[in-house]
């Protein structure tokens, strides 16, 4: 019972460390499902877990922090569409200056506005999203197996969690049950032929990274506002490279990347838990080595060992009109 | 032409003298910032106080990456600033690059303890005896008799903290556990709050009831998980007290605040050498003030300054880890 305790918070602490990392390989996956590579996601999330700790610090409600938070992300993806869709811009390029001047831009307005040396004040009451407890989850606790599982694990996340959990379905249904969700995989793999059926290309990709800033801006305000209580400088660490790693490892699809996510989620959450690694092959096995896994995992992908991972074709290309 | 040259000479020697006369001493930050609620932060506190008392200024930047760090010194020393006062024992390779080349100018190197070179002032400080005090409060103060340490990047100077913190808890309680973290190996490892708060979750998990975070904004996130959770935190470098009064047991302070204050006063006349800070000196010691003087109780801090006065007469020795590349306490 006490080893199904620590498994069930270890498995609990993924859950916490997949959410930030599912939300941004969706963005991603929608993105690049279209055509337009992202490796700004970092600097979305960014961007988003900031302006989300700025606004609900300033008005003391998450509610409005999170809708800046998207805004803000939004509005880089703007900069991202508008370079790479509209000016036909290198579209990594676009990215890596989105994250730079997601780094530059957070720290410098933090530090003008708050005066606190690039980090928000701390953020309390309702300028946090709380962990909610779902029904009976107290009244069943005391049920066998089933009960603390819905206690521990599913229960007492925050809404953000959840949100992120349902994108997954709805994702597949969007992409692969919808007539936008055809035109929108078309067109990162023939927009030649989704313009000659006379829909806009243009508009198809503009449409995909703006939903592509919406699930970044709720990732980024997932670190700062339920994890966290505030914004410190560079505190998405890196989480949307990882994002990025999973998106390939998924070979951009959402159900695979909600395993891919969960997966790397369970490194984190074994790195953070020596000991139980320790117990159960009896050695010691250093947190550096899971926290390079997911890396390595890629890269084993990537080199063809587990089956092949081939991105939307017309992916980081350009659409010029034939005349 | 000889006329000319002597002339020139001149020129250039009265500018010279008249750029030393107005040497602005610089400060170089390291890449958790200025406003790290620590350890850079109180460079800051330092250096303000000496602009605040004195009327001076002074030449500033917060690093952003590794490759700024022998720019940016060659540059001050190029502007002609003096005394360069450096942050983080990260800057020791530039400081062996640039100093040699700039004989007439001062550096203080601050957690930089091994170079040769003469015109460096070396300031290291004994964390593990600052470590030692903060390990034997939270050992006396833990009632599940367990005890966590967060590092902040893993690197020996962590591991000299996290090693001091657990023979203070040993000392203090001869059964306690200790759970030790590190939360990587890159210099992201400084800020990432989340990690932090996943660690200490981890640590919670385990028994711990008093987490002590050396670790740059990561530790952020350990005392608020730590203050959500209800149990106790301890900062470090400067006095983290008040960002969660009454849940935060103590800070291990590491004055160098006071450390830069002096250098500045001392200005371009700053003697170089190593030195080394330790309780004697006052260059560690822990936090006491209206925030956490509720949780510590008179026997606690009886013990502590005890322990305090034995290591200061010598009678008590806290070993080091950068002496013995290992931990008699801890396993890393």
């Amino acid at each position: 019972m006490d080893m199904y305790l620590t498994l069930l918070q270890l498995l609990d602490s993924t859950v916490r460390l997949a959410t930030p990392l599912l939300l941004a390989c969706l963005a991603g996956l929608y993105s690049e499902r279209a055509g337009i590579f992202d490796i700004g996601l970092e600097g979305k999330m960014l961007a988003a877990a900031f302006f989300s700790a700025a606004i609900a610090a300033i008005t003391g409600n998450v509610w409005v922090g999170l809708m800046a938070g998207i805004g803000a992300s939004l509005v880089l993806s703007a900069i991202h569409g508008i370079a790479s869709i509209t000016f036909r811009g290198n579209q990594l390029i676009s990215g890596v200056a989105i994250n730079f001047l997601a780094a530059g831009l957070t720290v410098l307005i933090a530090q003008a506005w708050f005066k606190q040396g690039g980090r928000t004040p701390s953020l309390i009451g309702n300028g946090r999203f709380e962990p909610i407890t779902l029904p009976f989850a107290e009244a069943l606790q005391g049920v066998p197996i089933l009960g603390p599982l819905y206690y521990e694990l599913i229960s007492g996340h925050s809404i953000l969690v959840y949100v992120a959990f349902a994108a997954v379905p709805f994702t597949w249904w969007l992409l692969f049950r919808t007539r936008f969700g055809l035109r929108l995989r078309a067109v990162g793999e023939n927009p030649a032929a989704v313009d000659t059926a006379g829909v806009s290309v243009v508009g198809l990709r503009f449409a995909a990274v703006g939903i592509c800033g919406i699930l970044c801006g709720i990732a980024g305000a997932y670190l700062s506002t339920a994890l966290q209580a505030g914004f410190v400088k560079d505190m998405s660490a890196g989480r949307g490279f990882i994002a990025l790693a999973a998106l390939i490892f998924a070979k951009w699809r959402p159900w695979h990347a909600l395993y891919a996510t969960l997966l790397f989620g369970l490194f984190g959450a074994l790195e953070t838990r020596p000991d139980i690694i320790e117990q159960l092959i009896g050695m010691k096995v250093q947190g550096q080595l899971l926290a390079a896994l997911p890396y390595v995992m890629t890269v084993i992908i990537l080199a063809g060992f587990v089956g092949k991972a081939i991105p939307p074709r017309a992916g980081g290309e350009p659409y010029v009109k034939e005349r | 032409m000889t006329l000319m040259t002597k002339f020139l000479g001149a020129v250039a020697a009265t500018a010279l003298s008249a750029g030393a006369a107005l040497a602005e001493p610089a400060l170089i930050f390291d890449l958790g910032g200025k406003f790290d609620k620590s350890f850079n932060e109180a460079a800051y506190n330092g250096a303000q106080k000496w602009a605040d008392e004195t009327g001076g200024t002074y030449r500033e930047i917060e690093l952003q990456s590794e490759a700024q760090r022998e720019q940016a010194l060659r540059r001050f020393a190029d502007a002609g600033l003096n005394p360069i006062i450096t942050m983080g024992f990260a800057m020791a390779d530039p400081l062996t690059a640039v100093a040699p080349d700039y004989p007439d100018t001062k550096f203080v190197a601050i957690d930089v303890t091994w170079l040769d070179a003469p015109n460096i002032r070396q300031i290291g400080f004994a964390e593990h005896e600052g470590s030692f005090l903060v390990g034997m409060l939270a050992g006396m103060k833990s009632e599940s008799g367990t005890v966590g340490f967060i590092g902040g990047m893993d690197i020996p100077l962590i591991r000299h903290f996290g090693c001091g913190f657990a023979q203070g808890a040993k000392a203090a309680n001869p059964d306690v556990k200790i759970v030790a973290n590190m939360t990587g190996t890159t210099p992201a490892a400084w800020n990432d709050p989340v990690k932090g708060s996943e660690l200490t979750t981890a640590q919670i998990s385990q028994g711990a009831d008093v987490v002590f975070a050396a670790a740059g904004g990561t530790g952020v996130g350990v005392l608020q998980t730590a203050a959500d959770q209800d149990i106790l935190a301890i900062g470090v470098d400067s006095n983290q007290n008040h960002l969660h009064p009454g849940k935060v047991l103590t800070s291990m302070l590491k004055r160098v605040d006071v450390a830069v204050y002096d250098a500045l006063k001392a200005g371009t006349e700053v003697e170089t050498g190593v030195f080394t800070l330790g309780l004697a000196e006052d260059g560690v010691g822990y936090a006491l003030d209206e925030n956490n003087a509720s949780l510590i109780s008179d026997e606690m801090k009886t013990a502590v300054d005890a322990a305090r006065a034995q290591i200061i007469a010598g009678d008590l020795t806290v070993a080091s880890y950068y002496e013995n590349d290992s931990c008699p306490a801890l396993d890393f």
